[in-house]
């Protein structure tokens, strides 16, 4: 690139250089993915509810520009700045999702809509990494300022989403929440012996949302064997890998789709199964692989605790959202609706996405060569 | 001063280890990941490559009605094996419009092939979006053959199965028929869907075919000799409740619902209630017999109508004296009944209803099934009324079962369709062996000496009971628009069959005398019935001996004037 020069110390150009580019450049051709597997894959979802074929593209392609927006905005501000941002969206979503409740729109099953009109925003995507920034935050400032109980404060915050998101109830999303937050918690230094407790904690809360709700239970036991209940969805998803093969049916080509009720969202990865093979499948997994693994190696050379537990947390609920979703369609794991990011249609996961891999990509800047600001020598770039 | 100092210190050592801590975390984190996707790819590489599904050049189009498996819905058969439905192959033809090269041409061929269809519908269907339309369900092979000569790739077949009736409108109403993609609507077809669509060869019905017919045609030719408007009929084998005929005319073509009217899909026999009459004599007197065991000697004074309030029960044509209970019968006295009712009480009487299931919707194999009207609160009034079949309407189908219930012994039957039916004996005793035994000597002594005289056939000793009733219209009844019927039982002394008919709206012509009861048109119909009944299941007659004849032991009751009186009917 000779767009900036090294030596020129605008604001563009500091940002330019700071930046992880090759992070970037993969979460671009990742959108550009998504909205082509969105084209394939939506026309017959969107025929089947009556409605344009191409109504979804349109949507997707319309919340693309604001997405790559707050992408690139948010991945110019100092560590600082989007922690101010993300407490203001932080307390906007939780007024939302309370707002949710009672005047949310019903879809399949669950409150989480508010409807704007032209647009229904779906408040918990954006409480995701509004909590997980606010809660690294404090977690943070337990460890550089004394008599800061920073650690209660995030456990509040954690305690009022998951509250927020039972009630809804959305367990894929308290079960992404949950994971994100574990995850900060071992990066802030949880001893390995309550890290054990943790996780038995979690198996304890998976099985209490097993024993307590009904639509949990049957999912499982329908996971773990398959004959005893409808798997429509997940059979037919597998059916498209299947049809797919190595080098797939071809774009626009695949059939099996035709009968995957979610194909635009929750199932697209088994459209890009049928209809482009495991040749374009295993790049796939391994360009979200390479995006959570490269914010991650970025965040050892770094020297901010609350970058580095922000960021962490935020790579943590990227990559679990696509693991999931993944390997729901794979049959895995037991299905459950979660976004694949970046890919899936969704205006609110879009956007919400484009917001938190601009924070990552704003945690990550680096000024000059990595090795100079190991130990905490790092100057200037906050 | 030092103390913060060291506080500065101490922090910074927090902060560095809390980092060194956390980058090493951070490898933890990775490492899970990168199992997680390795994994993930591990298994994209299982399913699309070990378990791939072979390539297919172009990938059919898959037709919505292929969603699930097609299975072929079960043959229904009559008890003896007599086909009555079943599933055949067939090809339906549908339009894949991306596919259609020259829509105008081919919609212009298609309505020679099929010159019921609208040209402007066809080519609706062979440019609509989507890949998918219906234009012709269920074709001939010829006309298949015909469409592939036209050339048009984008006709396309799509193969399921056509219902078809082998003995058309013979059994109708009680076999139901199904929609175009085989799900049951109506009758059996209905009823049982689930089980005949979850692919056994075949159901066997109680019904029988060769009965079926002699009981259509006899209640056909009667309709038309009297121009009636309906006809209703059954046949129940009296000791299992199997339904071995059911007929409700006018019926309708299985095959051809579309063009039937609609009072030809209604199914009179379990969907339509009605007063039936006199035949409720058959009820109230055995719930007397039941009560009391000198009954049959007791008289009742029927020289004055009854006064009730308005209502005053008459009889046809009154006797004027004191009549005993089996002159009541035969006579049909409805003052007499009326009378009979009160003994019994209104308490019991109702109770008795209730037991033989002619207060409560049927079980029956079917889904049209009408609840019967009953009064409500039960008066005493209604007792008197009911005794005679008046006042309250039940269908067809559940009377002649009550029927069946009484004279079989004493136990219940219900009705049913399928092959069969309930254990011999095994029902609720309603009443005693006893009463069934005099009951069916009434009926014996109704056709020898009583109203039902024209339904004897010699040989079969017949028994029955005839009833007339005047249809209610606008609060009050029509003394022109009768229901006339006679349920008829065979042989009488161990009756294995009950046969009831009824016929709406018969007009009397010269030679019924220009009556139109139950005595006159429904009887005749019934020793018809009974007599092809014979033929048809091998029962030679037997010899008619006057003195085992059932009837023989209730004309003790009779006075001694009464064999100089006339025939009266009601």
């Amino acid at each position: 690139m000779t767009l900036f020069t090294r030596t020129d110390r605008s604001f563009l150009s500091r940002w330019w250089w700071t930046l992880d580019r090759p992070l970037l450049a993969a979460l671009l051709v990742m959108m550009g993915v998504g909205a082509m597997l969105v084209a394939t894959a939506s026309p017959p979802v969107a025929k089947h509810l009556g409605l344009h074929p191409y109504h979804f593209l349109f949507r997707h392609m319309i919340v693309l520009g604001p997405a790559l927006v707050l992408l690139l905005g948010v991945s110019m501000l100092s560590p600082r700045w989007v922690w101010r941002v993300a407490s203001v969206l932080f307390v906007i979503a939780v007024g939302f999702m309370v707002a949710v409740l009672f005047h949310g729109l019903e879809i399949k099953g669950a409150q989480r809509w508010i409807d704007l009109g032209a647009f229904s925003l779906q408040p918990s995507e954006f409480i995701k990494p509004g909590f997980a920034i606010c809660a690294a935050w404090f977690m943070a400032g337990q460890k550089t300022e004394r008599n800061f109980t920073g650690h209660k404060i995030a456990a509040g915050f954690y305690a009022l989403t998951i509250f927020l998101l039972l009630l809804q109830p959305d367990f894929g999303m308290t079960f992404v929440v949950s994971c994100m937050f574990g995850a900060q918690i071992v990066l802030a230094g949880l001893p390995i012996r309550l890290m054990l407790i943790l996780l038995g904690v979690g198996v304890l809360g998976i099985g209490a949302a097993y024993v307590s709700f009904d639509h949990v239970q049957s999912r499982i036991d329908r996971f773990l064997d398959p004959a005893s209940g409808d798997n429509y969805q997940v059979e037919r998803a597998l059916e498209a890998f299947r049809a797919g093969g190595v080098l797939g049916t071809g774009p626009g080509h695949g059939t099996v789709k035709e009968g995957l009720p979610d194909a635009h969202a929750d199932f697209i990865f088994a459209v890009a199964g049928e209809e482009l093979g495991l040749v374009f499948v295993v790049p796939l997994i391994a360009l979200y692989a390479f995006i959570v693994m490269r914010g991650l190696s970025r965040l050892m050379q770094g020297a901010e605790l609350f970058a580095l537990l922000a960021a962490g947390g935020l790579l943590t609920m990227f990559g679990l959202q696509a693991v999931i979703h993944m390997g729901s369609a794979l049959q895995v794991l037991p299905a459950k609706g979660m976004t694949l990011p970046f890919i899936s249609y969704g205006g609110s996961s879009l956007l919400a996405m484009g917001f938190t891999m601009g924070a990552v990509l704003a945690f990550t800047r680096r000024e000059g060569r990595p090795s100079a600001a190991r130990g905490g020598l790092s100057v200037g770039s906050v | 001063m030092t103390l913060a100092v060291a506080q500065v210190i101490s922090l910074t050592g927090d902060r560095s280890s809390a980092l060194y801590i956390a980058r090493g975390r951070l490898v933890l984190i990775g490492a899970l990941f990168a199992l997680a996707f390795f994994l993930l790819a591990v298994r994209a590489v299982d399913v699309t490559v070990m378990q791939a599904l072979p390539q297919t050049e172009t990938a059919a189009p898959v037709p919505a009605v292929q969603g699930a498996p097609l299975v072929r819905r079960a043959a229904i058969l009559d008890r003896n094996g007599v086909l009555l439905a079943t599933s055949v192959k067939a090809a339906s033809l549908y339009a894949d419009p991306t596919l259609i090269a020259d829509p105008k041409g081919a919609a212009h061929k298609i309505v020679q092939i099929f010159p019921d269809l609208r040209i402007q519908d066809i080519m609706r269907s062979l440019t609509a979006p989507g890949r998918f339309h219906w234009i012709k369900r269920h074709i001939t092979p010829a006309q298949q053959a015909a469409v592939l000569r036209i050339g048009e790739p984008g006709l396309a077949f799509a193969e399921d199965y056509r219902r078809i009736y082998p003995q058309g409108a013979l059994a109708g109403h009680l076999l139901g028929y199904t929609n175009v993609d085989g799900r049951g609507l109506a009758g059996f077809e209905r009823a049982f869907d689930d089980t005949l669509a979850q692919g056994q060869d075949s159901v066997r019905l109680s019904l029988d075919t060769r009965l079926q017919h002699a009981l259509r045609r006899e209640i056909e030719n009667t309709m038309r000799q009297f121009n009636a408007k309906a006809g209703i009929g059954t046949i129940l084998d009296a000791n299992t409740g199997e339904v071995l005929a059911g007929v409700s005319l006018p019926d309708y073509d299985p095959n051809h619902v579309a063009r039937a009217d609609k009072d030809a899909v209604f199914n009179r026999l379990s969907l339509g209630v009605y007063e039936l009459g006199s035949i409720f004599k058959i009820f109230s007197t055995a719930a007397l017999l039941d009560k009391m065991s000198d009954a049959l000697s007791m008289e009742f004074d029927a020289r004055q109508p009854i006064q009730h309030g308005r209502f005053s029960i008459k009889d046809y044509h009154p006797q004027n004296r004191a009549l005993s209970v089996p002159e009541v019968f035969m006579y049909s006295s409805n003052i007499g009944s009326a009378l009979m009712g009160q003994a019994v009480g209104t308490k019991r009487l109702r109770t008795f209803y209730e037991r033989l299931g002619l207060l409560t919707p049927m079980t029956f194999e079917s889904r049209e099934i009408a609840r019967p009207l009953v009064p409500s609160p039960w008066r005493d009034i209604d007792t008197l009324t009911a005794a005679y079949g008046h006042g309250l309407a039940t269908t067809p189908l559940q009377t002649a079962a009550a029927v069946a219930s009484i004279v079989n012994g004493g136990t219940l039957v219900r009705p049913t369709l399928l092959a069969g039916g309930s254990a011999y004996g095994q029902g609720e005793r309603i009443v005693s062996a006893q009463t069934a035994a005099h009951m069916r000597s009434l009926l014996r002594l109704v056709v020898t000496d009583g109203t039902g005289a024209k339904a004897d056939v010699p040989g079969y000793w017949i028994g029955g009971k005839t009833g007339t009733a005047e249809k209610a219209q606008g609060g009050a009844y029509n003394h022109d628009r009768l229901l006339s019927s006679f349920i008829g039982i065979f042989p009488a002394h161990a009756p294995r069959y009950v046969v009831l008919i009824a016929i709406d709206e018969p007009r009397g012509n010269a030679q019924s005398h220009f009556y139109a009861t139950g005595g006159w048109v429904a009887a005749p119909a019934v020793g018809r019935v009974v007599a092809a009944m014979g033929a048809i299941l091998g029962l030679p007659p037997q010899n008619s001996d006057a003195l085992k004849d059932p009837a023989q032991s209730m004309r003790a009751y009779i006075s001694a004037n009464a064999a100089t009186q006339g025939v009266h009917d009601e």
